[in-house]
């Protein structure tokens, strides 16, 4: 049996709280109640949000009631089994020249390592997409090795480019658009992560697997200026 | 030829917004949309478009446009502004209309919208709609994002809205009777999601307090001074999603409650939600007013929002024409004793 709780944010949502943790067993139940609730069609579900730690449902009140949503997802929690996963897998190219990772140098001595060594443990793992949120397309990444685990930074930047790759914690991400930033900047992708032209938006979801591969400054620009996309792959591993 | 209002100076804050943009929040998306629904609706029945049209919201001070049609029937809702129609650019003044009326412009004509009293937004819709396609299903601006609505941004002078209708439809001008558009004496919440992440006298003192509206606040966020909130166990959670009217507190206490354009998700503890019933006047409140919140269980806050929806449902009811010449001053009164004539003569008793 699911441990979860389900929280009132106002009349018109629900939080599916499964706790405090960043978690992979976590998101995959947050995914899978995601994905049999948006199954479901319900009348009166307006939309749901996964995050690493809970499902937002967004409803409306008039036509469904709380009550029966949260039947609804105790019912679908009861009879959760393992669930393959389903997301794609997208190889990013990222940049990590110090003239692009501007904490590279300090990430590497707090961790004590050298630059080289935080480049190759963070471009050897394939991460999960946790969820996408706080901007268009930004998607949340994990887990970061326990070695390149750092605190956020004391002091954010107030504004950092597009395509920037940050850590902080067990996560990683590249920011879609130009914004603020607390965590540590050690490298930089030419990919568009959000593109509001396309339907979907996004480049990634949440459940998708995230490969980075390394590219040469020179690869970067070349990437830049020729406009090139990363197209994510379904995963015929399972 | 074109139809379009040309932005000859831009307001503070002039975005097109309509009821927001639903179903992309999982893409890390906001809703944006207007932070008065009701005045939006308001301002697109009196035009006779469909309530849920995108018009143009218009923050404390208010653009100055020309109109390039043949003609456009146009109609504020939502604050007090001063509403002035000149009969060209170099005109020093012209007829004037209050909030809650439509009125018509011609050709030529210079629409100037002067800053907002009462509340802080209002809404000027257009007869037929502007014609911007939607973005992700939605016409409303997300400026940070630069989705949607004009360009992804706010009107800037030059800027020239196009419009569905080239002509105005020939109808009469109508005003809006009786929207209740007052404020809650105090703005009603539901605890939570996270009221467990606060001390006991936090949440009594925030609920017992009284907030200002501060200075930072914008479409995306409400920052209030007042009573600060203690946090039991630190203020980072792990990342949570965000309703609008989700009221977070960081690490410095005070509270933020996230309007329409709040980011999907967010990781501070949020201590309450205000009602959704309360939204619209929470979100046309100005800097600089006072607030307080009182605590309501969700079932008080449905019910709350079915009056609501029923006050909404009967703003097409509440429209009434006009009935002016406006180049006829003669005509106007003897229009007026008119209707005043036959509303006495159905008031008065029946005597048999």
């Amino acid at each position: 049996m699911t441990d979860y709780n389900v929280l009132a944010a106002g009349d018109t949502a629900l939080i599916v709280d499964f706790g405090n943790q960043v978690d992979l067993s976590v998101s995959a139940k947050v995914l899978a109640l995601a994905g049999r609730l948006n199954a479901l069609k319900i009348d009166g579900v307006i939309e749901t949000v996964p995050t690493i730690r809970s499902l937002s449902i967004y409803y409306e009140p008039l036509t469904v009631s709380a009550n029966g949503l949260e039947r609804q997802v105790a019912d679908i929690l009861e009879h959760l089994e393992e669930i393959p996963a389903t997301g794609r897998t997208c190889d990013i190219p990222v940049c990590y020249d110090p003239e692009l990772a501007p904490d590279l140098e300090q990430v590497a001595s707090q961790c004590n390592l050298k630059p080289a060594q935080v480049v190759e443990i963070h471009s050897s793992r394939t991460y999960h997409v946790y969820m996408l949120g706080f901007l268009p397309g930004l998607a949340y990444l994990g887990d970061l090795p326990p070695e390149l685990a750092l605190p956020r930074r004391t002091t954010p930047r107030p504004k950092i480019p597009a395509g920037s790759l940050g850590i902080g914690g067990k996560l990683t991400c590249i920011y879609p658009m130009a914004t603020p930033c607390g965590w540590h900047l050690i490298g930089r992708s030419p990919i568009a992560l959000w593109d509001a032209t396309l339907t979907s938006g996004a480049l990634l979801r949440a459940g998708d697997k995230v490969r980075f591969k390394p590219v040469s400054l020179r690869e970067y620009r070349r990437a830049c200026s020729d406009g090139i996309v990363a197209v994510p792959r379904a995963d015929t591993s399972h | 030829m074109s139809a379009v209002l040309r932005i000859l100076e831009p307001g503070l804050l002039t975005t097109v917004q309509d009821l927001g943009r639903t179903g992309y929040q999982h893409l890390g998306v906001p809703t944006s949309g207007a932070l008065d629904p009701v005045s939006l609706r308001a301002a697109n029945i009196l035009v006779g478009n469909t309530p849920i049209e995108g018009a143009l919201e218009i923050v404390y001070v208010g653009p100055t446009f020309i109109v390039e049609a043949d003609s456009v029937n146009l109609a504020c809702a939502g604050a007090d502004a001063s509403i002035e129609v000149l009969h060209d650019e170099d005109a020093a003044s012209g007829v004037r209309y209050s909030s809650l009326q439509s009125f018509r412009a011609q050709r030529g004509q210079v629409v100037r919208i002067g800053p907002t009293s009462g509340s802080s937004v209002v809404y000027l819709a257009a007869e037929g709609g502007f014609d911007i396609e939607p973005v992700l299903g939605s016409v409303s601006t997300y400026i940070r994002g630069h989705i949607g609505g004009w360009q992804g941004r706010a009107l800037v002078a030059g800027d020239a809205l196009p419009l569905r209708r080239s002509v105005a439809g020939k109808t009469d001008e109508f005003r809006l009777e009786g929207l209740d558009l007052a404020r809650p004496s105090r703005f009603r919440v539901v605890l939570g999601p996270q009221n467990a992440c606060f001390s006991e006298q936090s949440i009594k003192a925030f609920l017992d307090g009284e907030y200002t509206i501060g200075p930072a606040t914008d479409r995306m966020a409400m920052h209030l001074d007042g009573p600060r909130l203690e946090h039991t166990a630190g203020h980072d959670i792990v990342s949570d999603g965000i309703a609008q009217g989700s009221i977070q507190v960081p690490g410095h206490g005070r509270p933020i409650v996230l309007m329409a354009d709040r980011q999907t998700t967010g990781g501070y503890p949020k201590v309450a939600t205000v009602i959704s019933a309360d939204l619209p006047a929470l979100g046309r409140s100005r800097i600089g007013d006072k607030i307080s919140f009182q605590e309501a269980s969700v079932e008080e806050a449905q019910q709350l929002r079915r009056t609501l929806l029923q006050q909404i449902d009967a703003i097409p009811s509440r429209i009434v024409p006009v009935h002016r010449t406006r180049d006829d001053l003669t005509t106007c009164l003897l229009t007026h004793n008119l209707i005043s004539g036959i509303a006495n003569a159905q008031l008065a008793p029946s005597i048999e």
